[in-house]
C-alpha cells in the first residue's frame, strides 16, 4: 500500500494538512523545509508570485516555452501555407502584375507580414491555454476552497498544503514539520 | 484536531497589529509625494504610505464593489448617450451610403481612416507598458499596466469599426477574411490592406488574451472577497435590486469565479503563469512594432508623394507610442484625482517617467516630420517637394501647424523637470498631443490626397455633421467602455503591485533572519528611521 488513506472521525478523506503563514519569508522558509523533508505532492500558495519560490520548492522548468515555440511555428507555417494555396494554387488572382507567390518568382515576399502575425496569434493562445492546461485549470471547485481560511491566499496570507496522497505524509510528524515552520495556523481539508 | 495554533500568542498579536504613528514618514522636501528622489541607490517607492498587501487589496478592490464616485453614473450617462448617437450616425451611414461622409472622388480617405489610424496608435501604450517595459524590468509599469491594456483593448475596438464601415457595402465586410465564397476568390494576400486586417484582429486579440491572462488572479481575489461575505451573512447582504432577490454578493461570486477558473495562487501555477506572462511580454514586443509599420504600410506602399516614403513604419510607431502615452495620462491624471487613495499607486513618479516617454517620442516624431522635409527637398522630386509645401503652407496649412504645434513644440515644456512634475501640465500637454495626433493623420492622408499628380484631381474635403458624430460617437465609446471597465474590474494588477512592494521579497530586511531579527542595521540600513526590523514590522499590520 503506497498511500496511506487518512479519514477524519466523521469518515472523510482526508485531502491534506494546510499550513498558515503570516508573510512571504516564513512562506519561503517553510517551502524549503517541506522540500528537504522530500515531499512531492504539496503546494504553496500566496497572493503574488514570490520571489525565488521555484528555488525553494524545489521544482524545475516548465514546458511552455518548447510548447509555445511549437504552436508559433505551426501558426506560421499555416499561416504561410493558406497564402500559398489561396493565391498561389487555388486562385491566381492577378493584380497589378505582382507574381503570385512561387518561391521561384518573389512572390512569397508579400506573404511576411501574415505569416509573422498568425505566428504570433498562434504562440499567444498556446501560452494561454498551455498554461492553464499544464495548471489543471479551469478547476472550479478545489478542497482548499472550502476552508474559509484558505480564501486570504489571494489577499495577504501564505498557505503550505500537504496532501495526504504524498508518500511521505504522516499526519503527526507532517503537522509537526509545519508546526515548526512558523505556521501561524494549522487545519486539516477534508477532501 | 482540526484547527491547531502552534503559536496562538504568535497568531492573536499578529492579528491585532494597528498601524504605528507614521512617523518620519513625511516625504523628503522637494521629492513632491516622496517618489522624486534623484539621489542615485536610493530606489525611490512604488506604493506610496507603506501600505500592506491587505490594504492593496481592499482599496483595489474597493473600486469595483463600492458603489462608485458621484460623478460616475452622470459621465456615464453623458458619454453613453454620445456612444449611442454615434452608433445611430453609423446605422444612419449604412442606410444611405458613405457619400453621407465629406469624401469625394478625390480625397478617398478622410476622417474614417484618420480615425482608424488615430484609435489604433493609441492602442499601442498599453502593449508597450504590458510587454516592452516588463522586458525592460521597469516595475513602475505595475500600477498603470492594467489600465492601459484596458486602453488599448477599447481603442482597437473604436479602431476596427472604422476600416469596417468604410468599405462601403459595410454587410460585406466578411470578405475581408479568408473565408470560402460563392464567387471561389481569395483575399488579395499581397495588398497591405489585407496585412492590416490581420495585423489589427491579431493585435486586438492577443492583447485582450494578455490583459485577461494578468487579471485571472485579480478576478480571484474578487471571488474570495466576495465568497467570504457570503460565509460570513449568508442570508443577509445587498441585493442587486430592491425587488430582484439577488444578492450581489452571489453574483459577484459567480461571474469573478467564473473568469478566475479556478485560480487558486499556487505557487506551481504562479511559476507556469509568470512564464508565459514571459512569453506573453516578448511576443507582444515584435507584434506591437508590426502593427503600426502595417497601417503604414497602407500608405508607404502606394506611389501617392507624401505616403510613398520609408522613414513610415518607424515614424508611425514613435507616433502611435507618443499618442498612447497622452492617451494614458489623460485618462489616469483625473482618475488618481477623483478615486481615494489611487494616488499612492499612480505617484508623481509614474507621471514623471510617462511624460519623460512622451518627450523622447515627441521628439522622434519631430525629427520624422523633419525628415519628411529634407528628403522631399534632398530628392528632388518636384511632385514630393510641392506636396510638402503644400502640407505646411496650402490650404491645410492650419492643420499642419496644429499639428506642429500640439506634438513637437508642446512636449518641449517637459525638459523641464517642474513641468514634468505638475500632473496638471502633463494633463494639458497630453491632451494637446492627442489632438495634434489626431491632426498628424489628417494631415497625411487628406493634405497628400487633396493634391495628387494632376491638378484635375485636386479638391478639398469638408466634413459633414455625419463624419464628426461618428467620430465623437467613437470618443463615447471608448470612454464609456472605460468607466465600465474602472466600476467593474480591477483596476490595477493587485498580484504584481504587491509583489513589487518591499516586504514581498522573502528576503527584505524587515523579516529579520529566523529568529534574531535585527539584522536591518548595516547594508540595507539606508531607509535610516525604520532600520530596526521588528518595529518596521509590527507597523504595517491592519489599519
Amino acid at each position: 500500500m503506497a498511500t496511506p488513506m487518512y479519514v477524519t472521525e466523521s469518515g472523510e478523506a482526508i485531502h491534506g494538512i494546510m499550513a498558515e503563514f503570516a508573510n512571504p519569508a516564513d512562506l519561503y522558509h517553510a517551502a524549503e523545509k517541506v522540500r528537504d523533508a522530500g515531499y512531492s505532492k504539496w503546494d504553496t500558495y500566496s497572493p503574488f508570485p514570490v520571489h525565488d519560490m521555484e528555488e525553494a520548492m524545489g521544482f524545475g522548468r516548465t514546458i511552455l516555452p518548447l510548447l509555445v515555440a511549437i504552436g508559433g511555428f505551426t501558426g506560421a507555417s499555416l499561416g504561410f501555407l493558406m497564402q500559398w494555396w489561396m493565391s498561389g494554387i487555388d486562385y491566381q488572382l492577378l493584380v497589378q502584375g505582382k507574381p503570385f507567390g512561387s518561391f521561384s518568382d518573389g512572390g512569397w515576399q508579400a506573404f511576411i507580414p501574415i505569416t509573422f502575425e498568425c505566428g504570433i496569434l498562434f504562440a499567444a493562445f498556446t501560452s494561454l491555454i498551455g498554461m492553464l492546461a499544464l495548471n489543471g485549470l479551469p478547476r472550479w471547485h478545489h478542497p482548499l476552497m472550502k476552508k474559509e481560511r484558505f480564501l486570504s491566499s489571494s489577499d495577504d496570507k501564505f498557505f503550505v498544503c500537504i496532501e495526504a496522497s504524498d508518500r511521505n505524509f504522516h499526519p503527526e510528524r507532517t503537522r509537526a514539520l509545519l508546526e515548526g515552520a512558523r505556521a501561524t495556523s494549522i487545519e486539516l481539508v477534508e477532501e | 484536531m482540526s484547527t491547531i495554533h502552534p503559536d496562538q500568542i504568535t497568531a492573536e498579536r499578529l492579528a491585532g497589529l494597528t498601524r504605528g504613528v507614521q512617523g518620519g514618514m513625511a516625504p523628503a522636501p522637494g521629492t513632491g509625494d516622496g517618489t522624486l528622489i534623484d539621489t542615485p541607490g536610493v530606489r525611490p517607492p512604488l506604493v506610496l504610505n507603506s501600505r500592506s498587501f491587505k490594504e492593496v487589496t481592499d482599496i483595489i478592490c474597493g473600486y469595483a464593489e463600492n458603489s462608485p464616485p458621484r460623478w460616475w453614473l452622470p459621465l456615464f450617462g453623458l458619454v453613453s448617450t454620445v456612444a449611442g448617437l454615434g452608433g445611430a450616425l453609423i446605422g444612419y451611414l449604412v442606410i444611405t451610403g458613405i457619400g453621407a461622409w465629406g469624401m469625394n472622388n478625390q480625397v478617398d480617405w478622410a476622417w474614417d481612416i484618420t480615425n482608424f489610424v488615430f484609435w489604433i496608435g493609441i492602442g499601442h501604450a498599453g502593449t508597450l507598458i504590458s510587454a516592452i517595459l516588463c522586458l525592460l524590468k521597469q516595475k513602475w509599469r505595475t500600477a498603470v499596466n492594467r489600465s492601459a491594456e484596458a486602453m488599448t483593448i477599447f481603442a482597437v475596438i473604436c479602431a476596427a469599426t472604422f476600416p469596417g464601415i468604410h468599405i462601403g457595402r459595410q454587410w460585406m465586410a466578411w470578405m475581408l477574411f479568408p473565408i470560402p465564397n460563392a464567387n471561389a476568390i481569395w483575399p488579395n494576400f499581397r495588398s497591405p490592406l489585407l496585412w492590416d486586417v490581420f495585423a489589427v484582429s491579431t493585435y486586438g486579440t492577443v492583447s485582450a488574451l494578455f490583459w485577461f491572462m494578468g487579471m485571472i488572479p485579480d478576478f480571484a481575489s474578487l471571488r474570495d472577497r466576495a465568497d467570504r461575505r457570503l460565509r460570513a451573512n449568508p442570508e443577509g447582504g445587498a441585493r442587486l435590486l430592491p425587488f430582484l432577490p439577488v444578492r450581489i454578493d452571489r453574483l459577484r461570486a459567480l461571474v469573478y469565479g467564473f473568469l478566475a477558473m479556478g485560480w487558486r495562487n499556487s505557487g506551481r501555477h504562479w511559476h507556469r503563469y509568470e512564464a508565459a506572462y514571459l512569453i506573453l511580454a516578448g511576443i507582444s514586443t515584435p507584434l506591437v512594432l508590426s502593427v503600426h509599420s502595417i497601417v503604414s504600410f497602407d500608405f508607404a506602399t502606394s506611389i501617392l508623394p507624401g505616403w510613398h516614403t520609408t522613414i513610415f513604419p518607424p515614424y508611425f510607431v514613435a507616433g502611435a507610442i507618443f499618442g498612447g502615452f497622452a492617451m494614458v495620462l489623460f485618462l489616469l491624471i483625473p482618475a488618481r484625482e477623483l478615486y481615494p487613495n489611487m494616488k499612492d499607486f499612480i505617484t508623481l513618479r509614474h507621471v514623471e517617467n510617462m511624460a519623460k516617454i512622451i518627450l523622447v517620442t515627441g521628439m522622434m516624431v519631430g525629427f520624422a516630420y523633419s525628415m519628411e522635409f529634407f528628403i522631399a527637398w534632398y530628392g528632388a522630386n518636384e511632385y514630393e517637394l510641392y506636396c510638402f509645401q503644400n502640407r505646411a503652407f496650402g490650404p491645410y496649412w492650419w492643420a499642419y501647424w496644429t499639428m506642429i504645434g500640439c506634438n513637437v513644440l508642446s512636449p518641449q515644456l517637459f525638459w523641464f523637470k517642474a513641468m514634468r512634475q505638475k500632473p496638471l501640465v502633463v494633463f494639458i500637454v497630453s491632451c494637446a498631443v492627442t489632438v495634434g495626433m489626431w491632426f498628424e493623420r489628417f494631415v497625411i492622408i487628406v493634405s497628400s490626397l487633396h493634391r495628387t499628380f494632376l491638378p484635375g484631381e485636386w479638391n478639398m474635403f469638408h466634413p459633414t455633421f455625419v463624419d464628426v458624430g461618428i467620430f465623437v460617437g467613437s470618443c463615447g465609446v471608448f470612454v464609456t467602455l472605460f468607466l465600465l471597465f474602472m466600476r467593474f474590474l480591477p483596476m490595477f494588477a493587485m498580484a504584481e503591485l504587491k509583489a513589487v512592494l518591499p516586504q514581498a521579497s522573502p528576503h527584505w530586511h524587515g523579516y529579520g533572519h529566523g529568529d534574531h531579527s535585527d539584522h536591518g542595521h548595516g547594508a540595507n540600513g539606508h531607509n535610516g528611521h525604520d532600520s530596526h526590523a521588528p518595529a518596521r514590522h509590527s507597523s504595517r499590520g491592519a489599519h
